[in-house]
C-alpha cells in the first residue's frame, strides 16, 4: 500500500485508526465516575499528543538514524510557533499559510545551526546545538522584543491584538484561528450512556498532519537516503572510506528534523495562537530526547509512544492531589489512610516528574530499545506461551 | 610510470620522523607488499595515500593526479580502496545492507538525496550487490547483522565491499592480523583470485611472511621510515640487509 511493504502498511493503520478513534480509546471512563481523572480524550490534550508525537517523529529521524543527539530542537519548534504567530498577526487566521511559513522559516534555521554544529560530532555537537538554541532562547525572551523592534513580545509572549493587520481577514471568519472557515476550536460532544466523547477539529487537523508525517517517516527509514543516515550511525569512518561524505547526508537529516519541529510549532500556535520563549527552552528540547528515547530511539512508532506517554503523565499525574488521594483510599482506616497518602503524596500532582523519572531510569536500564522494544517482548511471550501450551496439549493427545 | 608514484614523502610526529623521503613506485596490476619491522611507519605511509594524513613534504600521485589534500571520500572516488587492520564494516546494518552502500557510492557519487524511494526495489544495486556476495561466497549470509559474524567473514565482507567499487588500487593495512591460520589461507585464497580474475592493482601491508610471499610480486622493506630495498620475493629472501633489519628477528 502507498508504495509501503506489508508490515509498515499494517503500522500505518493502526496508528491510522487509533488516531481516528482516539477520542474514543482516551475516554475509557464515564464522566462523572471517580477515574474520569484518567481520561485524557479532551482537545488540548489530544492535540498535544499528536503535536509532540510530529515533534518527536522529526527528532527520531536526526537522532534515531544518525545517532547525532542534539539538544536544541525545541528552538525550531518555538521558531515555528513565533513565524505561525505573525503570520496570525498581518494577514490571515487561516493555518494552511501559517504552518507552510512555520515549517519554512524552521527549515532555514536548522540550515544554519546544522551547518554550523556538523562540524563536530558526539558530545561537541551536543553542546553546540544547546548554545545555539539557549542563543535563540535568549533572542526571543529578551533581546528580540524592545520598544523599537519587538519581534517576540518577550515574558508575556506573542499573540495576536484587536488593532492587528490580519489583512486577509473577513467578516464571518472565526475571530480564532480556523481551516477555510472551520474553527480550530470547533467541537462535537457526543454523549453515550455516562460516556461523553469530544470529536475536535483542531485534533483532527493535527491527526491527519501526523498521519502524512508519519507516513513520510517510513519511507524515509526505507529509502536508500535512510540507509545511509543509519550507515552514519554505524561507522563513519567505512562511509568516509567507500567515497561518501556524511556531512551533506548529516546535515539534511538535521534540517528535516528542524522542519518536522517547525510543523509542530506551527500547529501548536494553530490550536492557541499565541508563542511563547519557554517554549524553545533547553529543557523543552530535553523533553523531546525523553520522548524518543522512552518510546524507543530509531523504532518507527517509538517516538509517538514516548510523545504520548510523557504527556499523559505531564497532565493526567500532575493533577491527582491531595484531596483526590484521599478520596480514593477513604476506605482505608483513618491512620492507614494518611500514611498511603504521605507516601504516595511525592509521586503525584507537582511531583510527577519524579514518577515520570523512575520510569524512564528502568526504561532505560531494563529496556533498551524502550516501549517498543517492551511491546516485542511481550508479543514474544504470549507467544511462546500459546505454542508451550500448544506443545502440552500435543504431549498429551497420543495418550488418549 | 605505476598507477601510484610516491615521490620524496616525510612525515613528522613531533620530534619522531615516522617517514623520511620515501620513494615507491607500485606497478599497474601487480601485487606490491610493504614490510617492515614494527614502528617502521608503514601505516602511516598508508595513511598518506588514502587523505587521513597530509604528508609534511613529496608528492603522491594517483594515475597522474596528486592525492594530497583530498578528503577521503574524494580519494576513494578516484580509485582507492582501503582495507583496514580491525575490519571497518557497518556493523549495525544488515549484510546486504553494507553491500549495497559501495555499490550506491559508485552510482551516485558521494552525495545523493534520495529519501522517498524504497532502496530494495534499486534493481541495478540489488542486483550488483548480490553477485558480489555471491562472488565472497556470502550470500547465505545475506539477512544477518554484520557485527555479529566471525572476524574472518567480516574482513572478507569489507573485501567484497571494497570491490564493489571496482577500485584500481586496493590497499590493505595487515589484513591477516589477529587471525587463525584457516582464516587467514581463506584470505589468502580470496585475494588470490580477486588478483587473478580481476585489474586490479593491490598494494599489501603485512608481518606475516607465509601471507607476503604467497602474493607478492614485488615487495618494498621499509625501517625507520625509509625502504630499505625493494625487489622481487626471492631476490627478498636472500638479502643479507633484509635478514638483518627484518627477517632476522623471526628468524
Ligand atoms: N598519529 C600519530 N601520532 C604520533 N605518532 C605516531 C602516529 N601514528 C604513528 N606514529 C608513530 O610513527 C611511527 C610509525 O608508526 P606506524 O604505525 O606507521 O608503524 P607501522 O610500520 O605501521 O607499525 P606496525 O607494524 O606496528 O603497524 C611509530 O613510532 C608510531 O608510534
Ligand atoms: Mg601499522
Amino acid at each position: 500500500m502507498l508504495g509501503l511493504n506489508k508490515k509498515d502498511s499494517t503500522l500505518l493503520i493502526v496508528v491510522a485508526v487509533l488516531t481516528l478513534f482516539a477520542p474514543f480509546i482516551l475516554n475509557p471512563f464515564p464522566a462523572d465516575s471517580a477515574l474520569a481523572q484518567f481520561n485524557a480524550g479532551y482537545p488540548d490534550l489530544m492535540q498535544r499528543f499528536v503535536v509532540f508525537g510530529i515533534f518527536a517523529i522529526g527528532f527520531n529521524i536526526l537522532f534515531g538514524l544518525t545517532g547525532y543527539l542534539s539538544f536544541g530542537h525545541a528552538a525550531f519548534l518555538g521558531i515555528g510557533s513565533y513565524a505561525a504567530v505573525w503570520v496570525f498577526k498581518l494577514f490571515t487566521y487561516n493555518v494552511v499559510p501559517a504552518v507552510i511559513l512555520a515549517v519554512i522559516i524552521a527549515s532555514i534555521f536548522a540550515l544554519a545551526m546544522g551547518y554550523v554544529s556538523l562540524r563536530r560530532s558526539g558530545i561537541y555537537f551536543s553542546i553546540l546545538t544547546l548554545a545555539f538554541a539557549q542563543m535563540m532562547f535568549a533572542l526571543a525572551y529578551s533581546v528580540l522584543s524592545n520598544p523599537k523592534f519587538n519581534l517576540t513580545n518577550g515574558e508575556t509572549g506573542l499573540q495576536v491584538y484587536a488593532d492587528d493587520p490580519q489583512m486577509f481577514h473577513r467578516a464571518g471568519l472565526p475571530d480564532l484561528p480556523h481551516l477555510f472557515g472551520l474553527s480550530m476550536r470547533a467541537t462535537y460532544d457526543l454523549d453515550i450512556g455516562a460516556w461523553s466523547f469530544s470529536f475536535n477539529a483542531g485534533y483532527y487537523l493535527c491527526a491527519v498532519v501526523m498521519m502524512v508525517v508519519f507516513y513520510l517517516s517510513i519511507r524515509i527509514f526505507r529509502s536508500p537516503f535512510g540507509m545511509m543516515l543509519r550507515a552514519i550511525k554505524s561507522n563513519q569512518t567505512r562511509l568516509n572510506y567507500t567515497g561518501l561524505s556524511p556531512r551533506p547526508y548529516a546535515l539534511a537529516a538535521f534540517v528535516i528534523s528542524g522542519a518536522y519541529a517547525g510543523l509542530a510549532g506551527g500547529l501548536m500556535a494553530a490550536m492557541d495562537p499565541l508563542a511563547g520563549a519557554e517554549r524553545m527552552q533547553w529543557t523543552a528540547s530535553g523533553e523531546v530526547v525523553l520522548m524518543t528515547i522512552l518510546g524507543g530511539t530509531g523504532t518507527l512508532i517509538g517516538p509517538v509512544l514516548g510523545a504520548g506517554f510523557i504527556k499523559y503523565f505531564e497532565n493526567i499525574f500532575s493533577k491527582i492531589n491531595d484531596a483526590v488521594l484521599h478520596q480514593w483510599f477513604a476506605f482505608l482506616p483513618d491512620g492507614m489512610e494518611d500514611f498511603v497518602v504521605f507516601i504516595i503524596h511525592p509521586f503525584v500532582g507537582k511531583g510527577w516528574h519524579l514518577t515520570l523519572g523512575i520510569l524512564f531510569m528502568l526504561v532505560v536500564i531494563f529496556l533498551p530499545g524502550g516501549l517498543v522494544e517492551g511491546g516485542q517482548r511481550l508479543g514474544k511471550w504470549i507467544k511462546s506461551r500459546g505454542k508451550s501450551e500448544e506443545t502440552d496439549k500435543a504431549k498429551i493427545e497420543p495418550a488418549e | 610510470m605505476g598507477i601510484l608514484e610516491v615521490k620524496d614523502v616525510s612525515k613528522r610526529f613531533g620530534g619522531l620522523k615516522a617517514l623520511s623521503d620515501v620513494n615507491l613506485s607500485v606497478a599497474e596490476n601487480t601485487v606490491h607488499a610493504i614490510i617492515g619491522p614494527n614502528g617502521a611507519g608503514k601505516s602511516t605511509l598508508l595513511n598518506c595515500f588514502v587523505g587521513k594524513l597530509i604528508p609534511d613534504t613529496g608528492s603522491v600521485m594517483f594515475d597522474g593526479q596528486s592525492v594530497l589534500g583530498r578528503k577521503p571520500y574524494e580519494i576513494n572516488q578516484m580509485g582507492i580502496s582501503r582495507v583496514f587492520q580491525t575490519p571497518e564494516i557497518f556493523g549495525d546494518l544488515t549484510v546486504m545492507e553494507n553491500m549495497m552502500i559501495p555499490v550506491f557510492a559508485k552510482r551516485d557519487g558521494h552525495f545523493q538525496m534520495n529519501a522517498i524511494g524504497d532502496m530494495m526495489k534499486e534493481k541495478d544495486i540489488v542486483e550488483a550487490a548480490e553477485a558480489m556476495l555471491v562472488d565472497m561466497n556470502m550470500a547465505d549470509k545475506r539477512h544477518m547483522h554484520a557485527a555479529s559474524m566471525s572476524r574472518g567473514d567480516k574482513r572478507r565482507l569489507e573485501i567484497g565491499m571494497c570491490l564493489a567499487q571496482e577500485p584500481r588500487l586496493l590497499l590493505l593495512d595487515e589484513p591477516t592480523a589477529g587471525m587463525a591460520r584457516a582464516d587467514t589461507n581463506n584470505t589468502i585464497d580470496l585475494l588470490k583470485e580477486i588478483k587473478d580474475q580481476r585489474d586490479i592493482t593491490i598494494a599489501i601491508i603485512e608481518h606475516d611472511m607465509h601471507v607476503v610471499f604467497s602474493l607478492a610480486e614485488r615487495i618494498t622493506v621499509l625501517a625507520q621510515g625509509t625502504p630499505l630495498v625493494e625487489d622481487t620475493p626471492q631476490n627478498i629472501k636472500g638479502h643479507p640487509k633484509v635478514r638483518e633489519a627484518y627477517l632476522g628477528e623471526t628468524a
